[in-house]
């Protein structure tokens, strides 16, 4: 009895500790004031034993920080040193090869003591509002001009946090008091986190997380190596055509299923752009982990067990850039990885795997100034995203994140936060891909400054030139637009303006279809005309 | 002073309650819900309790209705065909959702469809900007050219939409003076919900109009079949945020009653802290198919200002619609003796949130059931008598639990029945644990400082573990428990919350208008209040508030009085203390750095109600005697991990003030409650039991 009733307290400590993970996860959504996080949820937040293994994550809105966090407490352990960590500390960093990809997300790792003994770490990133420099968008030429860099350090010593960072920090941001705001809501999160742990150990009366640890990591290995042996073997390659900066850009991905591995190598990709579009190899792996877990394991927890038969392996290019190549938009090529990787995997598994869809999401970030006295400076960002493919057995979501997990804000909230008018934001008729089933369709939206204002507005979009591919026979999606109410056409990345009176037009992409187009059934047709998402 | 003679009604999914007061006597039933006829299983349960109390219709003196047709409606997607006309730019909005995916790993995922197809969403122009100012005329030739179609379309109803119509209505209200000659009910968002965030509010007032003609339908039904049988009373209904509306109100705005069913638990359990005078209760409430956990502090449940129902994948957040009404604000999880428990591919006991319901039913229920329920794991763990189950209507079989718990948990991972029941229990506990503590939590309150209020069917055998796991010192189980509903409707007050979105600033606060808004809130709450009641009506003010910046208001009570414009730096104040509360400190000017962040008031919301009498209050007693136990039997206790001699007592047998020591069941006919080592039992003066930490 006593083994079985050992086993039974394993089980309901594990769930335990994912509910405090969760709980953390909600303290920072509920404080935040980057809208990225509150509104759309791209935080994350997990705890670790004190090797820094990840032993349990909340599943929140960001994908691209699944395994990132997971590394960063690694780089944290080695750089702070044991010797020099308290009670009541709390450690920080922005690098981008070291947390997650770019200067805007913060990432904070604390140690959780027990008494005198450390049990294990707290680690949660956010994106905050502003990092300084040239602002969130692909102008920079390195990492320099994408902000303030933040080396790993200490944001508070026993409970003491740290003025000095703290007025720096004030004067290289704009908005410095949503941006401290933010950092103090980090902090606050991961001691959340660190009492429910102490509680939860109090109460079961347990010293260390050793054993708990030892069970989640053989109880995960085991059931995702279960799901490697199932895959068949062999390696298969998948190449894309993306907009890029100024010229398309192509990606290459190398799926190759081996004993207790899958490795994706993205040996073929092409080489490091000049502008703010690079991808550090840790978004990128998140990226392609987040795919292969979506096929292979969706149902398995993440954790240091159940990703580490992921890897990934690349030359320095585009998608392993290395500083201080310029990353503030890394994550429009973070968004491309899964359906690069799910188009290798799908010559393994033929029938399993949903055509392409717009990948990316469509980010803008609008710097809205009065043209006369008495109007109102907002910096305005917002998500949108165009259609998902079709799948093997039904039509493809319409405007639907995906890779990404985010969630769109109102348009009521967003034109509460600065002076424009959205006149528009509905889907987009005969953008989906035909196919036995159709992709998902894009979406229109309009935006104009209000009168006596105009704004100048950061690009974040793709697909504009190759479409999103059908599979197995199906069409693809729409390709994107980007453009002024007068045609004037725009580029699909980059700072540009939008004078007062005209309006930015954008025509996201749909998703591609599935399978042949002969075969989708007269009555999707009929009903697809009678709702307009078809109208020829 | 006559005698007061009142009756409670309350359709749920599989039974139907009455609950009949008469004077201080409550005569109660259940029937089984009749679907194609719902009146009809109210007046035969109405009938038997009657004759019961040998009181005719014609004495009754108030009929009070709760009911889950309204929600029903919404989850079977039977209701109106409805035209939803809405602002020329955004005719998806309700489609579109907010473009994200409530699993992210399931690539097969499928959405809810929306309540209103795209080819019966009508895009008007016109358009009301951020400060409410017409940015665009109301287009109506467009709106003349659509009477005819909606006309000759075959809807049953119309909802209108219009973009910050909560700030400006006017659009909104001309175009439903252009569609009056249709002939048809219609909804505009500004009434059924002036709260910001257009997708919330669409989809609230098409679900509003969906559930209209069916509602109205069902309430002059009802009303009529009352009359019939000589009923002369008044039938007021209970509505989500837990008050009494008037039929008429509850015609117009159905989407209100959605549930309010589960509204009434908590007014039950609300009625209950009352009488023992608890200020910080959470009430436990666990059926059949799930649990449900409400926390109230003085005498009243949480509200909130949105909800999502009709969730279609496995109780998951996302995948139902969200409704912005006000509502009694509850944590439901697939947590219910019916629950079945399975193992995951990384060998975990999983439980619910699929149930086996009442056909088959758990395993031991005889009825070909072959998938182990948390009813079979309380069998094989002796919670339960399987003689006496149900007052001995149902008969329970211990092999067939023990033979399916053992085929789909206990061979999978080489554990005894008896060791895998306890997995299953444990797992159940702890999930109802954690809901419990993450709802406290997103409330800024702490479980353990709560006393545990615990009715329905399962909640008396897992309450002791849960308030184990929670570090709750004290549970009461109160009579009646598995009406109780019904008899929470009883408890309700003519009660209405009035809601409003509005920015508002703290520093460039201004008084005067300010409380026109408020005094305009109150006067809409108090006219539906002043529809039941005579008495004293009661204003309750909350600001929703936060920095600016942020995405999440925190509820801030106002004083009920005009403010003056130096009552800025109160509200701030009462803000910074509510800040603290929820997320551990404010943080405006927290390094020194001047002013800091602006706090301003994003939703205005006043509540009324009329004043209700205090009921009889109970004292709490923690024993006087300690009852010796006539019969112990071996039974497996969760804390100390082995099987202990436990008291086995009737309720029936204990007086007021007994005490017996844990561990310790207590038998009746609906349930057992279940007093595990750490705690005692104490029978109270109302017949509760009292589960109690010892040494506390």
């Amino acid at each position: 009895m006593t083994d079985q009733t050992q086993e039974i307290r394993m089980q309901v400590m594990w769930n335990r500790l994912i509910s405090v993970v969760e709980e953390q996860a909600m303290t920072l959504l509920r404080t935040a004031f980057s809208t990225s996080v509150r509104e759309a949820g791209d935080l994350s937040a997990g705890v670790f034993d004190p090797q820094g293994r990840m032993l349990a994550q909340a599943v929140t809105g960001t994908p691209g920080h699944v395994n990132t966090m997971a590394e960063a407490v690694l780089h944290f352990i080695a750089e702070i040193g044991r010797q020099n960590m308290f009670p009541g500390d709390t450690y920080v960093t922005n690098d981008p090869w070291k947390g997650t990809g770019h200067l805007h997300d913060i990432t904070m790792v604390s140690p959780s003591f027990k008494g005198d003994r450390l049990v294990g770490f707290f680690a949660c990133t956010a994106h905050v509002v502003d990092v300084g420099g040239r602002g969130f968008g692909a102008d920079g030429k390195s990492v320099y001009e994408e902000g303030i860099q933040i080396p790993i350090m200490k944001f508070a010593e026993r409970g003491v946090v740290n003025a000095d960072l703290i007025r720096i920090l004030r004067a290289n941001v704009r908005e410095a008091n949503q941006v401290v705001g933010d950092f103090y809501s980090l902090a606050a999160c991961n001691d959340v986190g660190h009492q429910r742990l102490i509680a939860m150990m109090e109460e079961i009366g347990l010293p260390n997380l050793n054993q708990l640890g030892d069970f989640i990591f053989s109880r995960t290995r085991a059931a995702t190596l279960e799901r490697i042996a199932a895959l068949p073997r062999g390696a298969w390659v998948n190449t894309m055509i993306t907009d890029g900066y100024d010229q398309p850009v192509k990606l290459q991905a190398t799926v190759e299923t081996r004993d207790g591995t899958v490795n994706v190598d993205l040996t073929g990709t092409d080489g490091i752009s000049r502008w703010g579009i690079n991808v550090p190899i840790i978004y990128t792996k998140a990226y392609a982990c987040y795919a292969m877990k979506c096929v292979v394991a969706p149902d398995i927890p993440n954790n240091w067990a159940s990703l580490e038969p992921f890897t990934v392996s690349s030359p320095e290019n585009i998608l392993n850039a290395p500083f201080p190549a310029p990353v503030s938009l890394r994550h429009v090529f973070g968004h491309m990885v899964p359906d690069l990787v799910l188009g290798a995997l799908a010559q393994a598994l033929p029938g399993k795997i949903l055509a392409e869809g717009a990948g990316a999401l469509w980010n803008i970030h609008m710097s809205v100034k009065p043209t006369t006295p008495g109007g109102q400076r907002a910096e305005i960002l917002m998500f949108n995203s165009g259609g998902m493919g079709a799948r093997p057995e039904a039509d493809g979501l319409s405007a639907t994140a995906f890779p990404s997990g985010v969630m769109t804000m109102p348009i009521e909230a967003t034109e509460h936060t600065g002076p424009v008018v959205i006149w528009r934001k509905e889907l987009r008729p005969d953008s989906g891909g035909d196919g036995q089933y159709r992709g998902g369709l894009g979406q229109i939206i309009e935006i104009e400054p209000a009168k006596g204002h105009m704004m100048d507005f950061s690009a974040m979009f793709d697909r504009i030139g190759p479409a999103p591919r059908g599979r197995d026979g199906g069409q693809a999606g729409a390709n994107g637009v980007a453009m002024l109410d007068d045609g004037t056409k725009l580029r699909p990345k980059g700072w540009q303006h939008l004078p007062e009176g005209r309006r930015l037009v954008l025509h996201l992409p749909g998703g591609g279809g599935y399978g042949d187009p002969e075969n989708r059934s007269p009555e999707a047709r009929a009903d697809d005309l009678s709702k307009g998402y078809v109208t020829k | 002073m006559t005698l007061s003679i009142r009756l409670g009604a309350d359709i749920g999914g599989t039974f139907t309650d009455i609950a009949l007061e008469v004077g201080d006597r409550i005569f109660s039933t259940k029937v089984l819900t009749n679907y194609s006829a719902p009146e009809q299983a109210i007046l035969d349960g109405m009938d038997a309790v009657l004759a019961e109390a040998g009181l005719g219709y014609g004495e009754l003196q108030i009929v009070i209705h709760g009911t889950t047709l309204a929600t029903n409606a919404l989850i079977e997607r039977r209701g109106a065909k409805v035209a939803f006309l809405t602002t020329e730019g955004f005719r998806d909005v309700i489609e579109m959702r907010t473009e994200s995916r409530f699993d992210q790993y399931d690539l097969n995922l499928r959405l809810p469809a929306p309540l209103v197809p795209r080819e019966d969403r009508f895009p008007i122009g016109g358009r009301i900007g951020a400060s409410g100012a017409e940015l665009a005329p109301l287009d109506e030739a467009a709106l003349r050219a659509l009477v005819s179609v909606v006309s000759q379309g075959g809807y049953g109803a119309v909802a209108i939409g219009f973009i910050h119509s909560y700030l400006n209505p006017d659009h909104e209200r001309r175009a439903r003076d252009f569609l009056a000659t249709c002939g048809l009910p219609i909804s505009i968002s500004s009434e059924v919900s002036p709260q910001m965030r257009e997708y919330e509010r669409f989809n609230t007032v098409c679900a509003n109009a969906y559930v209209r003609p069916q509602m109205a339908s069902y309430l002059d039904r009802l009303q009529e079949r009352l009359k019939e049988r000589g009923a002369r009373c008044p039938v007021f209904m209970i509505h989500s945020g837990g008050g009494l509306v008037s039929v008429d109100t509850a015609a117009e705005f159905p989407v209100r009653l959605v549930e309010s069913g589960p509204a009434g638990g908590a007014i039950f359990a609300a009625d209950v802290a009352r009488r023992f005078g608890l200020d910080k209760v959470v009430s436990y409430d666990m059926g059949g198919t799930t649990a449900k956990i409400c926390l109230i502090e003085d005498y009243a449940p949480k509200t909130a200002r949105s909800f999502e129902v009709a969730r279609t994948t496995r109780f998951a957040k996302g995948s139902g619609m969200p409704i912005s009404i006000p509502v009694i604000e509850m944590i439901e999880i697939g947590a219910g003796g019916g629950s079945l428990a399975w193992v995951d591919p990384m060998g975990r006991i999983q439980t619910g949130p699929e149930s086996a319901a009442s056909e088959p039913g758990p395993a031991c229920y005889q009825r070909g059931g072959t998938r182990p329920a948390i009813t079979d794991a309380d069998l094989i763990l002796s919670k339960l008598d399987p003689d006496n189950f149900a007052g001995g209507a149902i008969k329970l079989s211990t092999a067939n639990a023990a033979s399916a718990i053992a085929a789909h948990v206990g061979d999978r991972l080489g554990l005894s029945p008896q060791s895998a029941a306890f997995g299953i229990c444990e797992v159940v506990d702890e999930n109802m644990a954690n809901a419990a503590r993450v709802h406290a939590v997103e409330n800024g309150k702490n479980i353990s400082d709560n006393i545990m209020v615990a009715f329905g069917g399962a909640a008396p055998l897992h309450a002791a573990r849960l308030c184990e796991k929670l570090g709750i010192d004290q549970c009461l189980v109160p009579p009646g428990a598995g009406v109780g509903s019904a008899i929470g409707f009883l408890k309700a007050p003519f009660g209405y919350e009035a809601l409003a979105s509005r920015i508002i600033g703290l520093s460039a606060f201004d008084p005067a208008a300010f409380n026109g808004l408020v005094d305009g809130l109150k006067e809409t709450a108090r006219r539906f209040v002043a529809q039941g009641t005579s008495g004293t009506i009661l204003c309750e003010t909350v600001a929703f508030m936060r920095y600016r910046g942020q995405g999440w208001e925190i509820p801030v009570p106002l004083p009920d009085r005009p403010l003056t414009a130096a009552d800025a730096g109160l509200i701030r104040d009462r803000f910074r203390t509510a800040y603290a509360r929820f997320f551990g400190r404010a943080i405006d000017g927290l390094d020194g750095q001047g002013a800091g962040l602006e706090i301003e008031i994003v939703t205005l919301s006043v509540k009324a109600a009329d004043e209700r009498s205090a009921p009889t209050p109970v004292t709490l007693t923690t024993g006087t005697r300690s009852a010796p136990a006539a019969q112990l039997r071996d039974v497996f206790d969760p804390a100390t991990g082995a099987d202990l001699p436990t008291a086995i007592v009737t309720r029936d047998s204990l007086a007021a003030g007994d005490r017996v020591a844990g561990p310790a069941i207590v038998v009746e006919r609906e349930t057992s409650t279940v007093v595990t080592s750490p705690f005692d039992v104490v029978k109270q003066p109302d017949g509760s039991l009292l589960i109690l930490r010892k040494g506390a």
